[in-house]
C-alpha cells in the first residue's frame, strides 16, 4: 500500500518535468517552401501514444535550423554523391540505376513513404536497401551492397529526398501483417542487462532527458539522418543496433529479419508524419 | 610484535568472514514490498564511494535518470526517474537496498535496471559491446559492497 502511494506521488512529481522538457512548438518549413507535418494524430494501430512527433522537435534550435535549408543540411552532400552513384554504370550488364529509372526526381517520388513493403514476385517484405540490391544483382549484374554501407545509404537518402513533405504511409496488413506483429513484439521486449525496450525510452519517456540526451519518440521518418556526432548519414538498422547495444544486450545485425520487421513496425508508427530524410540530428 | 600479529590475524578473519557472508545476486531475499533487510556484505557502506558510483557511467550512472542536487558538480541529470533529494528521510536502508538491487521488486514495471542481478535477461550482452554474453558469465552491474556504498550515500540525502 505504502509503496503504491509513493509511486503515485513520484509519478505526479515527474509529470510536470516531462512536459517542461518535451517537444517544442516550432514549425518545420523546408527551404521556405515545403511545410512539413511534424506532429499528427497517432495512427489507429498505436495503443499508448495519442500524438506522433518528429524527432526534429526534440533537437536544439541550431540543429533544427540546419535541416530547414538544403544549403545548410550536410546530409545533402551525401545526396549529391548518391546522384553520382545513381548515374554510374556498374556490373556485367553495362547499366546504371538511371538506365532503367531515368530521373529519380520523377521516378522515385513517393517511394520512401511506402517502404518497407511487400514484394509480390519475391514473396518477401523488402526495405528500400533490399530493393536496391535486387536491382543491382538481378538487373545490373553488380554486387549487392553491404547493409547500411555508406554507398547504399547515400542512394537511399537521395531517393528519400524526393518524397520529402509526403506523408509516411506503410501498409501493415495482408502479407506483411506477420512481420509487423514480430516488429511490434521486438519493440516491446525488454532486452539486455538493463532490461529496457524501445518503449521504455521512446514511448514512456519521450520528452525526458536521459543524462544529456533529450529522448524523442524514436521515429524514423527522418532517415537516413545526418548526425553531427559522426558527420555522416546513418541508416535505420545501424541506429536500432546502437539503441539495443545501449541496453547491454546482444544486438541484431543490420539487414536481419528482426530489424526488417522492426523497421516496418517503427515506420508504421510514423504513418501521417512527413518524410524528412535526410534529416539532421545530433 | 605480538599485537600486530594478532591484528593482522583478525583482519584476515574479518576478510574471510566478509567473503563468506556476501549474499550472491541469486540469493538476495526480498520482503513482500521489495525491501532487503540484511546488508549484502555485513560491512558498513562507504557513502563517499557511493557518491562516486552515482555519477560514473559504467557503474550506477544513477544521474542518467535521477536529479540529485548534491551531485550538481557532475553535469547532465536525467528526468526519467524521480528526483532523489531527501530520499534518505523518506526511505529506510532496507527499502533503498531493495530498490538498488532490483527495483522491479518494489515497482513492478519500472524502467529502473536491477543493479545486483545476474539472471533472467533476454539477449544479455557483454557490457556495451553488442556481443552476446553467456548468462553464467554475467556479473552484476554493481558489486555487493558497491550496493551498500550507494545505499549509505542515499541515506545522507536528507534535505529536500
Ligand atoms: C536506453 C534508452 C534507449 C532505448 C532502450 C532505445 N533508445 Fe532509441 N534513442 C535513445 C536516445 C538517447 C536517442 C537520441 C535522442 C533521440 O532522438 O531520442 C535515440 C534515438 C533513436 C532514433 C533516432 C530518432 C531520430 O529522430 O533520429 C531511433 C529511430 C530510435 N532511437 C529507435 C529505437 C528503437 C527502435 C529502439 C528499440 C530497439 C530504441 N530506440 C531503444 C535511447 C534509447
Ligand atoms: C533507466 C533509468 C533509471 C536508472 C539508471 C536509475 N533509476 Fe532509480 N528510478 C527510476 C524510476 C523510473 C523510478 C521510479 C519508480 C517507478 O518506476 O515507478 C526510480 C526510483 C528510484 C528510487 C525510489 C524513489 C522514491 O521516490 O521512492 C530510488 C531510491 C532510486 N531510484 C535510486 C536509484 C539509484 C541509486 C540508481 C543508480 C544506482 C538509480 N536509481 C538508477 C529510473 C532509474
Amino acid at each position: 500500500m505504502k509503496f503504491k502511494a509513493m509511486t503515485a506521488i513520484a509519478a505526479l512529481l515527474v509529470a510536470p518535468i516531462a512536459f517542461a522538457g518535451g517537444a517544442d512548438d516550432d514549425k518545420l518549413v523546408l527551404n521556405g517552401e515545403i511545410e512539413m507535418v511534424t506532429k499528427a494524430a497517432a495512427p489507429a494501430h498505436m495503443e499508448n501514444v495519442d500524438e506522433i512527433i518528429s524527432g526534429w522537435h526534440f533537437r536544439a534550435d541550431e540543429t533544427q535550423a540546419l535541416q530547414m535549408d538544403d544549403f545548410e543540411n550536410q546530409g545533402m552532400i551525401f545526396v549529391d554523391q548518391g546522384i553520382e552513384t545513381w548515374n554510374a554504370v556498374d556490373g556485367s550488364e553495362g547499366k546504371s540505376c538511371a538506365s532503367c529509372h531515368e530521373d529519380a526526381a520523377d521516378s522515385m517520388k513517393g517511394v520512401a513513404a511506402s517502404y518497407p513493403k511487400w514484394n509480390e514476385e519475391a514473396g518477401e517484405l523488402r526495405t528500400m536497401q533490399m530493393q536496391m540490391n535486387d536491382c543491382r544483382t538481378n538487373r545490373m549484374g553488380a554486387d549487392a551492397w553491404k547493409y547500411d554501407a555508406g554507398v547504399a545509404i547515400n542512394v537511399e537518402a537521395m531517393i528519400t529526398s524526393h518524397s520529402r513533405g509526403m506523408p509516411v504511409n506503410v501498409a501493415i496488413d495482408g502479407p506483411v501483417q506477420a512481420a509487423w506483429e514480430q516488429g511490434k513484439e521486438l519493440y516491446y521486449t525488454r532486452t539486455g542487462q538493463l532490461e529496457l525496450s524501445c518503449a521504455s525510452c521512446h514511448e514512456e519517456n519521450y520528452g525526458n532527458y536521459i543524462r544529456a540526451d533529450h529522448l524523442s519518440q524514436g521515429q524514423i521518418n527522418g532517415f537516413p539522418t545526418y548526425r553531427l556526432k559522426n558527420a555522416k548519414l546513418n541508416g535505420v538498422h545501424s541506429r536500432f543496433k546502437g539503441c539495443v547495444r545501449d541496453t547491454r544486450a546482444e544486438t541484431y545485425s543490420p539487414g536481419s529479419g528482426e530489424f526488417i520487421a522492426l523497421e516496418l513496425y517503427v515506420k508504421s508508427r510514423a504513418n501521417g508524419l512527413s518524410v524528412e530524410g535526410p534529416s539532421v540530428r545530433n | 610484535m605480538r599485537l600486530t600479529a594478532i591484528t593482522a590475524a583478525l583482519a584476515l578473519m574479518a576478510g574471510a568472514a566478509n567473503a563468506d557472508s556476501t549474499v550472491a545476486p541469486t540469493s538476495v531475499s526480498f520482503d513482500e514490498y521489495g525491501a532487503v533487510e540484511a546488508s549484502l556484505t555485513g560491512a558498513p557502506g562507504d557513502a563517499a564511494n557511493g557518491k562516486k558510483i552515482m555519477t560514473i557511467r559504467g557503474k550506477g550512472n544513477c544521474i542518467a535518470c535521477h536529479e540529485v542536487s548534491a551531485l550538481k558538480d557532475s553535469p547532465f541529470h536525467g528526468e526519467v526517474g524521480p528526483m532523489l533529494d531527501g530520499i534518505g528521510e523518506v526511505r529506510t536502508a532496507a527499502e533503498l537496498r531493495g530498490i538498488v538491487v532490483n527495483a522491479k521488486m518494489t515497482f513492478p514495471e519500472s524502467v529502473m535496471p536491477g543493479f545486483y542481478k545476474t539472471t533472467g535477461f533476454i539477449r544479455p550482452g557483454n557490457g556495451y559491446t553488442g556481443k552476446a554474453a553467456k548468462e553464467e558469465d554475467l556479473t552484476p552491474i554493481l558489486t555487493a559492497q558497491e550496493v551498500e556504498d550507494v545505499v549509505a550515500y542515499l541515506l545522507t540525502l536528507t534535505d529536500s
